[in-house]
């Protein structure tokens, strides 16, 4: 699978007078996972939506293999960085297989047939190719999410951006789609994953980033930010949570 | 009592102007809302367009043209551009008053179709766009193909009311002269009226706007509760979709 790598350098962003970033910086090697936890309000989301340009940074840079995506044109950096949602954001007008031509023809501009021929080998893949003809609001919240990771997947992407994927799911769906992003994860994507989901940090996550008040305040592997977490910010925070 | 009866409803004046009102004047009111719907939705959609741009220079203009056009009385809309243009239009049009009477009608529905197009269009929650946007889409792309198709969905009851509306205003065009063959439903129903010195053909002619608006305003409350409940269309699916995100 092709991947990029990414790194995100001093980067602030302000809304108004709200500095949300405040000079992150992090490194995600290719094909890698990272995982960024931290207390709601810590930045995790926006730093997400800094990373394809959903927001503007006033400062700093997101570098992906190593070229500056700032000054690109945003259609384009977005169409290498797949992005999947606390909401799913289906589009509800249209039919689960829909979802994923429309983009494939109006970006890709692949022809109807190879647009759907693709669309349905996503579905086939994240498990929902029996729910194509319907519309997203005949699926669970479950199906919903995977739909959206097979939308963001059948671009191709370089790298995947997943924000809070699972929070919004029932209990009993969650672990399906954690699933899912585990072995999108071992098939080599390279991962960023805002999660609140320790379990799933703890044993898929190359690199853990603990973000508090725009910062990544500690980064590593699972192992030494679960297990020997170093500031006080980080291990008060882990008491908490787990 | 029976005064009043005969002043309203007399048989014999509202038998004689029947044939008159469904045969010309429905068909012609039909032509002037249908047409200026038309013009109107396409003008509406376009000021919705602008209102939502991100230059200035095109929300501006946008939002004076809606002030200016709701803010006047239909009548004066209708009587300046109706009467103040057949300069320029006669060469083109001749003196058939309906070419500048169905512009003025839709002059003034697009400033109201704008913003219930506009107001639709915003109202279609933010991931929608961020979705499309995070896909690669473009502006325009985003627009057309995600934001525009469900904010239309939703205002489809408001832009039925809006054509309630045209059919009631298409009774000024009135006031621009009109032949016996141009005449609506409200002009065959007044002449019959001044004519015979009693109201009956008037309430005719009321009878037949209302065969068209009720069923209308019935149509709208349709629309609203499907819209609002849901309906049931392929595999349990719904619209109630297109009711706000919730959470």
């Amino acid at each position: 699978m092709p991947s990029s790598s990414l790194r995100v350098a001093d980067l602030h962003l302000s809304f108004g007078d709200l500095e949300v970033l405040r000079g992150v910086d992090l490194v995600v090697p290719r094909g890698s996972t990272t995982c960024v936890i931290g207390p709601s309000g810590s930045g995790k989301s926006t730093l997400l939506r800094a990373i394809n340009q959903l927001e503007r940074p006033s400062r700093g840079d997101v570098l992906l293999d190593g070229l500056s995506v700032i000054g690109t044109d945003p259609d384009l950096l977005r169409r290498r960085v797949g992005m999947v949602f606390q909401q799913f954001n289906l589009f509800p007008h249209r039919t689960v297989l829909d979802n994923l031509v429309l983009p494939l023809r109006s970006v890709l501009r692949l022809s109807k047939s190879a647009a759907h021929e693709r669309a349905l080998r996503y579905l086939t893949d994240v498990g929902v190719a029996d729910k194509a003809p319907y519309r997203p609001t005949a699926l669970s919240g479950g199906q919903r999410q995977r739909v959206a990771i097979a939308r963001a997947l059948a671009m191709e992407p370089d790298l995947m951006l997943f924000d809070e994927a699972t929070s919004a799911l029932d209990p009993e769906l969650v672990k399906g789609v954690l699933g899912l992003m585990t072995g999108l994860s071992e098939s080599g994507m390279t991962m960023v994953v805002v999660t609140h989901e320790m379990g799933f940090a703890r044993s898929v996550a190359d690199q853990v980033a603990f973000m508090d008040q725009g910062q990544v305040v500690e980064a590593g592997p699972p192992s030494s930010v679960f297990g020997a977490p170093e500031s006080s910010r980080l291990r008060r925070f882990l008491d908490q949570v787990l | 009592m029976s005064d009043l009866f005969d002043t309203f409803l007399d048989w014999s004046y509202i038998a004689e102007v029947f044939p008159d009102l469904l045969r010309t004047g429905l068909w012609n009111t039909l032509t002037l809302a249908c047409s200026s719907a038309l013009l109107g939705t396409v003008l509406g959609l376009g000021l919705a367009l602008m209102g939502l741009s991100r230059h200035r220079w095109l929300r501006w203009p946008a939002r004076v043209y809606t002030d200016v056009f709701r803010g006047l009385p239909a009548i004066v809309t209708i009587l300046l551009v109706g009467q103040g243009l057949t300069v320029v239009a006669r060469p083109v049009v001749g003196t058939n008053p309906y070419p500048l009477g169905i512009l003025a009608l839709s002059l003034i529905a697009a400033a109201y179709v704008g913003e219930i197009f506009r107001a639709g269009i915003q109202s279609v929650d933010r991931g929608q766009s961020e979705a499309a946007r995070a896909l690669g889409m473009t502006h325009t792309a985003t627009m057309t193909r995600v934001l525009i198709p469900q904010g239309v969905r939703r205002v489809l009851p408001a832009l039925v009311n809006q054509f309630i509306a045209l059919v009631k205003d298409s009774s000024l065009v009135y006031f621009l002269g009109l032949l016996t063959s141009q005449r609506d439903l409200f002009r065959i129903g007044q002449d019959a009226a001044a004519n015979s010195g009693n109201l009956s053909p008037l309430v005719a002619a009321g009878l037949v706007y209302l065969a068209i608006t009720v069923p209308l305003t019935h149509v709208v409350n349709h629309i609203d509760r499907r819209l609002r409940e849901g309906r049931p269309v392929r595999g349990g699916d719904t619209l109630a979709e297109f009711e706000p995100a919730r959470g």
